[in-house]
């Protein structure tokens, strides 16, 4: 009942957060933390949840940023409707991945996922009939203002962390985690492992690729450096990393706190930039593994504790308090 | 006399797959011991690319003295790698902590890079690159052939300390039965270590060897990694003899097919191979079938 | 019908032959106890039974319907699971949510599943672990809730490796009395084991394998006596004490 109160309260200033602040920086700002909080969240899912760490991720992102695109240049489809199109192409693509792939064991899942992204990459690089090759691809359409994008993004975010919550608050959540924890034991238990790890793939995939529709329509301009490359995919396991692994608050939290830093950093020096992403995967591994959101709520739950209001008071699976 | 460009090819292809199996090894080895990839490869392999280069462009040190210097630097640099960084994330984190924290790792590497030393794409001007030797009509660069041999070598060596050597035998005990090597006395912390760093060396050795081969630029090591990666699912992970035809055999498949198709899709081709053995056997041509 | 009957399993590694033409049968209702020196093939049949190898030759019927191919999951939701000798909590999850796995993979049904797991939990008196997380656990608990984790999918036929090893005496025969409790409950136990006083006291039947041959089949004593077991343990096996 509190949680979703806090939710309410989010979603609530989330939603006026442009009404108040007109700034276009900022504005911008948030539609990259909203962007990074959903691909983030779709990461997670696959990677914190079931322990299936795709680095090959930026092949849903480019996947759907230039199917979006095509359709608009080509057919004149809105890319309203064009992103969905990608999203399910991405989940299409993702399920001979998984089935290949799936089948071993965690450290190829990993490297497979980097030679599935490259592979995509050389073939639209190579396929410029379709793609434009190298220089890309250009959007000439107007699509709308700032704010129109900001609560675009903010929709899709919002329904990827529904659609994910549901997924791991119901069994399926169980099965995902057990899969990470051990797989065999998992299987023995009757738990459908390679079936769930594909489900997670396809519904992680669907995501990302509808970030990258979206990222298409909001930058005007794609080519496969852009949106294939590895800082994309990257940047997905930092948030996660940061905010918290295996938690589904955790991308969004990651999001929030690297994004204005890493404009920040872009700010003092464009090329030392990306030095931050790897460095944050390092020191977050060594020292808070387990990312900002356990910490942080342990914290609260302390201060919340301190202020002596006992029907704040969270105790571990004793019930409910008075 | 028909034959000649595709002789030329497998010949070129034996020639540049003798190095991949190179970069394969060090990949295979540290999987082998510790189960775990070393997502930073391909950057390991970058720095040793780099180090010939500089070697030359400042000190006008040939590819012998580099290679010679790369033995105890890049040791150094992989047990360092595995003290400060590498064990202390498997102890908590387990595979999957390694792998992200190496990829951190690769990440970092590859933009200091880039920050140190400019995106621009380098060549190494070695004497011998322009010379050929002929034989029946097929023409062997000297440089590609200086590299054959001395991957050979490479190989040779490895292969003999694996074999000869105590700690070659731990690296190869622990390989193949952690827990029964660890009753039997090894410090598995420090055959992990032994074994991390003898795959750096062998990482950034065989970037000395590929410097005058291929460019260099700072996100090369991406294209090895991968590249790595098939020799070693060709191959089998864990079988240093596997990563050696696996070596061979991938080099030779890419040059013969790029007489064919263009040469943007020249890359997607070891891709390619690689996602049919995912296909048809996963465990390699030649490993074992566990994984 | 015998609720799982084995025909001719066999299974090689390289050059060796591990399960080598086995065959035994389980009762609806029995504790069957698998025996033999190390290495005669004993977790080997449990991995062939479960689907996490493939044999190379053979048959498994299981309540009559052969198993050939299935993988362990489906194994398992047919009613025949295992537990692994070396003990594989789920490290980040806590008691109750190790054992609600297993519950979950045999019905989604949240109230049914719930139930499920809750009585296993009761079962092996873990229910008041629940919140705990396994590393806080000692051994025999850990082994409590392995145990647990497979009641918890409703079997017909536990598969139980090594379930004794790392108990103290009394801790054994508490585990005994369990085991013996679940029985009345309608699950037949299979059962590899080197601790012999447990297993002679237990079982209703002895299968004997060595070198992944069955060398030997019968009741507790009469197995004890058999001079072909007594050689292949080299005197290790006793008569009932």
């Amino acid at each position: 009942m509190r949680r979703l109160l806090w939710a309410l309260l989010a979603l609530v200033i989330l939603v006026a957060y442009p009404l108040a602040v007109r700034n276009h920086f900022f504005l911008h700002l948030s539609i990259m933390v909203l962007l990074y909080a959903l691909l983030g969240t779709a990461w997670n899912l696959l990677g914190g949840y079931t322990g299936q760490i795709s680095f090959g991720h930026a092949a849903f992102f480019g996947t759907g940023a230039y199917t979006s695109t095509i359709l608009l240049l080509r057919y004149g489809i809105s890319p309203w409707l064009g992103m969905w199109a990608g999203a399910l192409l991405a989940l299409l693509l993702s399920l001979p991945l998984g089935w290949l792939t799936f089948r071993l064991r965690g450290p190829y899942f990993a490297l497979s996922t980097l030679a599935f992204a490259e592979i995509i990459r050389v073939v639209v690089y190579n396929w410029d009939s379709l793609t434009g090759g190298g220089d890309g691809l250009n959007i000439l359409t107007d699509l709308g203002g700032v704010v129109r994008f900001y609560y675009i993004i903010l929709a899709l975010a919002v329904a990827g962390f529904l659609v994910i919550g549901a997924c791991v608050r119901s069994h399926w959540g169980y099965f995902l985690n057990a899969i990470r924890e051990d797989e065999d034991a998992a299987e023995a238990l009757g738990v459908p492992v390679t079936r769930m790890k594909v489900i997670a793939l396809a519904v992680s995939a669907f995501f990302v690729a509808l970030g990258g529709g979206f990222f298409a329509s909001y930058q005007l301009y794609i080519n496969p450096d852009l949106v294939y490359e590895s800082q994309i995919s990257i940047q997905m396991i930092v948030v996660t990393i940061v905010g918290g692994v295996g938690k589904l608050e955790g991308p969004a939290v990651g999001a929030l706190i690297i994004v204005p830093l890493s404009e920040y950093f872009r700010g003092i020096s464009p090329v030392a930039n990306p030095l931050i992403y790897g460095a944050f995967i390092v020191l977050f591994m060594l020292f808070l593994p387990e990312g900002v959101v356990g910490p942080a709520r342990q914290l609260f739950a302390r201060l919340a504790a301190k202020a002596g209001d006992e029907h704040k008071h969270i105790s571990a699976g004793a019930g409910a308090s008075s | 006399m028909k034959f000649i460009p595709y002789i030329q090819a497998m010949v070129n292809g034996l020639l540049v797959g003798s190095l991949y199996s190179v970069i394969a090894m060090g990949l295979t080895i540290i999987f082998g011991v510790m189960r775990v990839i070393n997502m930073m490869h391909g950057e390991l392999i970058m720095l040793g690319m780099y180090l010939a280069f500089w070697a030359y462009a400042l000190l006008g040190l040939g590819q012998v003295p580099a290679l010679l210097v790369s033995l105890p630097l890049f040791l150094l640099l992989g047990a360092a790698i595995y003290r400060g960084v590498v064990s202390r994330v498997e102890r908590r984190g387990g595979e999957m902590g390694t792998l992200l924290v190496t990829a951190g790792l690769a990440y970092l590497v590859a933009n200091a890079a880039q920050l140190a030393w400019k995106a621009d794409y380098r060549s190494l001007p070695s004497a011998l690159t322009a010379r050929s030797l002929f034989l029946g009509g097929i023409s062997l660069n000297y440089s590609l052939l200086w590299a054959f041999l001395a991957a050979v070598l490479l190989t040779a060596a490895t292969y003999l300390f694996l074999i000869y050597t105590d700690a070659g035998r731990a690296i190869r005990a622990t390989a193949q039965d952690r827990e029964a090597a660890a009753l039997m006395g090894v410090s598995i912390q420090r055959i992990n270590m032994l074994a991390f760093a003898l795959g750096t060396a062998l990482a950034g050795m065989a970037g000395v060897l590929l410097a005058p081969v291929f460019y260099v630029y700072p996100y090369v090591g991406r294209v090895f990694l991968i590249k790595a990666f098939v020799v070693v699912v060709l191959g089998g992970m864990g079988s240093i003899v596997g990563a050696w035809l696996g070596g061979l055999l991938f080099g030779v498949v890419e040059s013969v097919t790029s007489l064919f198709i263009s040469s943007g899709y020249r890359d997607a081709v070891g891709l390619v191979l690689f996602l049919l053995v995912l296909l048809l056997k996963p465990s390699g041509l030649f490993g074992r079938s566990r994984m | 019908m015998s609720l799982l009957q084995v025909t001719g399993l066999t299974r090689r590694f390289g050059g060796l032959v591990a399960v080598n033409r086995l065959d035994f049968a389980v009762e609806s209702g029995e504790i069957v106890g698998l025996i033999g020196p190390n290495g005669a093939g004993k977790t080997t049949v449990f991995s062939l039974l479960t689907g996490f190898l493939r044999p190379d030759s053979g048959h498994i019927l299981f309540d009559g319907r052969p198993l050939a191919g299935l993988s362990p999951h489906k194994i398992c939701a047919r009613g025949l699971v295992r537990t692994f000798q070396s003990l594989k909590p789920f490290p980040r999850l806590t008691i109750g949510e190790n054992v609600a796995v297993g519950a979950l993979a045999r019905t989604a049904d949240p109230r049914l599943s719930a139930r499920h797991a809750a009585e296993a939990l009761e079962w092996m008196g873990l229910a008041d672990l629940a919140g705990r997380m396994p590393n806080e656990l000692p051994i025999g608990h850990l082994k409590m809730l392995e145990m647990a984790k497979a009641l918890a999918t409703q079997p017909r036929l536990l598969l139980l490796d090594e379930p004794y090893a790392g108990l103290t005496p009394s801790e054994g025969a508490h585990f005994s009395d369990v085991l013996q409790q679940i029985r009345k409950r309608g699950v037949t136990i299979c059962l590899i084991e080197h601790a012999m006083r447990f297993v002679m006291a237990l079982c209703d039947r002895i299968v004997v394998l060595h070198h992944g041959e069955k060398i030997a089949e019968g009741q507790a004593a009469a197995v004890a006596g058999d001079p072909t077991v007594i050689k292949a343990y080299l005197g290790k096996a006793y008569a009932r004490s």
